[in-house]
């Protein structure tokens, strides 16, 4: 008999799901109580999550096709966490498009439950089942401001080319199949050797899929656009949440079945980390909407994540893990404050419209400032401390052109940083905003605030969660 | 000694700047946030008065060291001085509140947003001279720039947004190979702790690129010709405090790294390089005297006048002679004194008639007296007049440099001599001359406030120059056992 305790995170959540849709419709006007109930679930998984799985080193259930570890289950909690902060800095913006229905919190569930899935899954066919789960959800969230041209055509975009990228990692992992004669990653890995060339084919399309689903580039336009066009509340979703479950897919995938083939696998890291630091970087210069800004600044930090990936090192997948932690905080917290740039129930997100914030706003502005400075990397912020150990990764495995790449990208992504600074600090003011914002909002902006500000001083502790974690 | 009075003196500030971020906000009347600025930076300056009191000089050993676990296992949060160190401690210590009872007068809006961040600044600098391990340096180092660009953005003249964002990625782009070095070093020494570096020493075949990894942050700190031209757009956007501690202690750091950590870490490369160093400290020396004899701001004359001495600096450095280390040294902390009192006394100026071109003044010398007194006091230090401190400092620089290289020698001689045409020229034509400028008439003498702060500034350009005894005996030791340790370094390889 298997030990469903295990996966009990995950039981809970699709019965609270089933619940919530049952609930939602059965009683009128139940939005704010579906809302509550919701975030009261995810408090539980989580709870349930640490206890019941904090302290596995490593079980597999269900003919090994489901894999519970010190990552799946670390990932989770950030996943969870993730999902709750924004379901609960959600429903002020919600309710001023008055889209504040039962079906946002069900979807947010929904893809949570399908990237809970991600995470554990050790077997090809439980991978693509929850990435199209949590896919599903998320094109609906794309759209979910209807009334919106620009909602509906995010949403759009985003199913395509979403559909398309699902396609080829779905051929890729038939090829893979194919050759190695199973799904399970434990058994692939036994099964190939580096010898099969075709296989690499395999490889590229899954990775390529992969690649698609955390928008680093080559596969990175649909980003910007979907990032634009949905609520800014589900961008932040986007922004934080899916890159967590598809960075631990990829890490899963890189060194569970294909860690035999790293050579063919590096360079293509490589390259990816090194398009996207520097086309994230750049691109992102001559944007003038925020949340297009963040979409390429996004593009960028995945490059920085992925550059920890291309070790292949334990090292490496710590760092990369570490990267994320802190740019999920660091996310939470910019899109906080653009959530409080309102004004007679209108949301502003042009940069332009940030100009003079200072002399208005001063708190705010302070910890814009904390957020930009670390985004871009400037110690002794904790976005500093996130490059920091990429690169320690990185040139551990002497791969001096990734880290010098890099390093000079965040220079080039200091400069559109700065730029937003200088459009709070050093420009003309314009009108006020609106100052009553919800609590939840003003307390996710100064914790996440204060965590980036003194991480500095209590550095070891997240490195010692992290190092837990041992794939290879 | 076990209480950690090196953290307190980096603590000190920015527990002053919370304290400052939580007093209230009166439009028009900053008085009660300005004390407090106040208050903190001289207690700070008194504790490191204290510190240099007890300071061993008989050793060249760190002392005052506290080691605490900071990342478990890879960094430790390590501070100490030694004979070095010391003296720009108290270089910044001294020179910020002098900064701070000079806003008076040129910041007018958001005094106290300023104020906290001259304070933050202090806190960084202090770490950079105190670090003991090259990741806390690297931190206090870069965190530096923040506070940096918002004095420049927020306070600075017409064209600061350009300055700041100059000042700002020049020196970024600079540090991140400084980075990539570090991170290098760990995994080539297996530890980042600059007093085991010491002992250890690093493989010669990694030197010469780690060396060049940190000159790039260095030389556009120093900054050294080519990457200078950050310094003069930064300077005269500045507020006159920010050009005053960008110019007095900013520029320091570079000179500081040089000794600490180009010297002590890579004696290989320091060897190899010096050609290098040498070509582009002349080139600096005479080439940024000739621009400096051009120009018409006079911020931008004094900035290329730093850029100069830090040439003389640079030079001294690497000849790898004891004159020449301790001169730079003291010509560093000449400067420090001697360009923040500069940059004073041409934000005296400004306050009163807003021009810093040269051609609008002229004749003041009957007008303003006091102030002519000491801007001359200051322009002959800045020349290197004997019985200033700058005379010390470029003497021993000379007297280093003439040992090592006598071509090099010669040709930064002439820099003295071409120093001394632009500083007497700039003072002529401010100072003497006819007075045309009718609006001049109407300006008033030093107010108390600047006084102090020019008398402040003149009694240890003066007293370090007659009698240079005590810089002098605090850094022999160090600096001894630094060309000891360097020498038996290159013996060994």
């Amino acid at each position: 008999m298997e030990n469903l305790n295990l996966v009990l995170p995950e039981i809970f959540i699709s019965l609270s799901i089933m619940f919530l849709l049952v609930l939602g419709v059965f009683k009128k006007n139940s939005s704010k109580i579906t809302f509550n109930l919701s975030l009261f679930a995810i408090l539980i998984t989580a709870i349930i999550t640490i206890n019941e799985t904090f302290s596995v080193s490593r079980e597999t259930l269900f003919n090994e096709s489901v894999v519970i570890d010190s990552m799946s289950s670390l990932m989770k909690i950030i996943t969870l966490i993730g999902g709750f902060l924004v379901l609960v800095i959600s429903s002020s913006y919600l309710k001023t498009f008055k889209i504040y229905n039962i079906e946002y919190p069900v979807l947010i569930l929904s893809s949570i439950l399908g990237m809970m899935v991600m995470i554990s899954s050790n077997d090809l066919i439980v991978f693509y089942m929850g990435l199209e789960l949590q896919s599903l959800a998320l094109y609906v969230l794309a759209t979910y401001n209807r009334d919106q041209l620009k909602s509906s055509e995010a949403g759009l975009k985003y199913f395509v080319l979403s559909a398309l990228s699902s396609g080829l990692l779905l051929y890729g992992c038939s090829l893979v199949y194919g050759f190695s004669g199973s799904t399970n990653f434990d058994i692939i890995s036994n099964q190939l050797n580096s010898n099969e060339y075709v296989l690499t084919f395999g490889i590229v399309f899954i990775l390529v899929g992969l690649a698609f689903k955390i928008s680093a580039v080559p596969f990175h336009m649909w980003a910007p656009d979907v990032y634009e066009g949905s609520p800014t509340t589900v961008t932040l979703f986007f922004t934080m949440v899916p890159k967590i479950a598809a960075l631990t897919v990829f890490i899963r995938f890189l060194y569970v079945p294909f860690l035999n083939l790293i050579d063919q696998w590096q360079m293509i890291i490589i390259f990816l980390s090194i398009t996207s630091m520097v086309f994230g970087a750049v691109a992102a210069i001559g944007q003038t909407n925020v949340k297009r800004l963040i979409a390429y600044s996004s593009i960028g930090h995945i490059g920085y994540t992925l550059a920890g990936l291309a070790t292949g090192s334990n090292e490496g997948i710590q760092s990369s893990i570490i990267y994320i932690s802190i740019y999920v905080v660091m996310n939470l917290a910019l899109f906080s404050c653009l959530l409080m740039l309102r004004r007679n129930d209108h949301y502003y997100e042009d940069i332009e419209d940030l100009s003079g914030l200072s002399k208005n706003h001063p708190l705010l502005s302070l910890c814009l400032l904390v957020i930009l400075f670390s985004l871009a990397g400037i110690p002794p912020l904790a976005g500093f401390f996130a490059k920091f150990y990429v690169f320690k990764a990185v040139l551990e495995q002497s791969m001096f052109f990734l880290a010098i790449v890099g390093l000079l990208s965040t220079v080039v992504a200091a400069f559109y940083y700065l730029r937003i600074i200088k459009i709070i600090y050093f420009d003309k003011e314009k009108d006020k905003y609106d100052t009553d914002h919800s609590l939840w909002l003003k307390f996710s902006l100064s914790v996440s605030t204060i965590l980036i500000l003194l991480y500095f001083i209590f550095p070891s502790q997240l490195i010692e969660v992290v190092s837990r974690i041992n794939i290879i | 000694m076990n209480f950690p009075i090196l953290s307190s003196l980096i603590l000190l500030p920015t527990v002053g700047a919370l304290f400052l971020f939580f007093t209230k906000d009166k439009e028009g009347n900053n008085s009660t946030a300005k004390y407090v600025a106040l208050f903190t930076t001289i207690v700070n300056f008194l504790i490191s008065i204290y510190l240099w009191i007890s300071f061993d000089q008989s050793t060249s050993n760190f002392q005052f060291v506290e080691d605490r676990t900071w990342i478990e296992g890879f960094i430790n949060y390590k501070v100490g001085v030694d004979g070095i160190s010391i003296l720009f401690i108290i270089l910044t210590t001294f020179i910020t509140p002098l900064c701070i009872i000079s806003v008076n007068n040129s910041v007018k809006n958001r005094l106290r947003d300023f104020l906290i961040a001259i304070l933050i600044m202090e806190s960084f600098m202090i770490g950079v001279f105190c670090a003991l391990d090259l990741v806390v340096f690297y931190l206090f180092f870069e965190a530096g720039l923040i506070p940096m660009f918002l004095i420049i953005g927020i306070w600075g003249g017409p064209k600061r947004v350009y300055s700041a964002f100059k000042f700002f990625l020049y020196t970024l782009l600079g540090s991140v190979l400084m980075l990539v070095a570090i991170i290098s070093i760990y995994w080539i020494a297996g530890t980042t702790d600059v007093i085991q570096l010491y002992e250890l020493g690093i493989d010669s075949k990694y030197q010469n690129l780690l060396w060049l990894a940190f000159f790039s942050s260095f030389a556009v700190k120093t900054p050294m010709w080519p990457v200078h031209t950050w310094l003069p757009d930064a300077h005269v956007e500045a507020p006159t405090a920010g050009s005053v501690l960008l110019a007095a202690i900013l520029l320091k750091m570079a000179g500081y790294g040089f000794i600490r950590f180009s010297l002590g870490l890579f004696p290989v490369a320091s060897e190899v390089f010096t050609p290098l160093i040498y070509t582009l400290s002349v080139i600096a020396i005479i080439f940024t005297s000739f621009i400096a004899l051009m120009q018409e701001d006079m911020k931008k004359l004094i900035a290329y006048s730093s850029v100069a001495h830090m040439g003389f600096v640079t030079l001294g450095i690497f000849t790898l002679q004891q004159q020449g280390i301790e001169g730079s040294i003291i010509q560093m902390i000449s400067h420090g004194l001697v360009s923040a009192a500069l940059f004073l006394c041409v934000g005296v100026v400004y306050d009163r008639m807003h021009s810093r071109m040269i051609h609008s003044y002229g004749g003041i010398v009957s007008i303003i007296p006091k102030y002519s007194i000491l801007f001359m006091l200051f322009t002959l230090a800045a020349l290197g007049l004997p019985g200033t401190s700058g005379f010390i400092g470029e003497f021993l620089i000379l007297m280093g440099a003439f040992k090592d290289n006598f071509l090099v020698a010669v040709i930064a001689s002439l820099g003295v001599i071409l120093g001394a045409a632009y500083m007497l020229w700039l003072y002529k034509r401010v100072v003497f001359g006819k007075l045309v400028n009718e609006d001049l008439k109407k300006m008033f003498d030093l107010n108390r406030s600047e006084y102090l702060i020019l008398s402040c500034l003149a009694v240890p350009t003066l007293f370090f120059g007659f009698y240079p005894d005590p810089l002098i005996n605090t850094i022999e030791v160090s600096v001894t056992d630094l060309i000891n340790m360097h020498n038996t370094n290159i013996a060994s390889k």
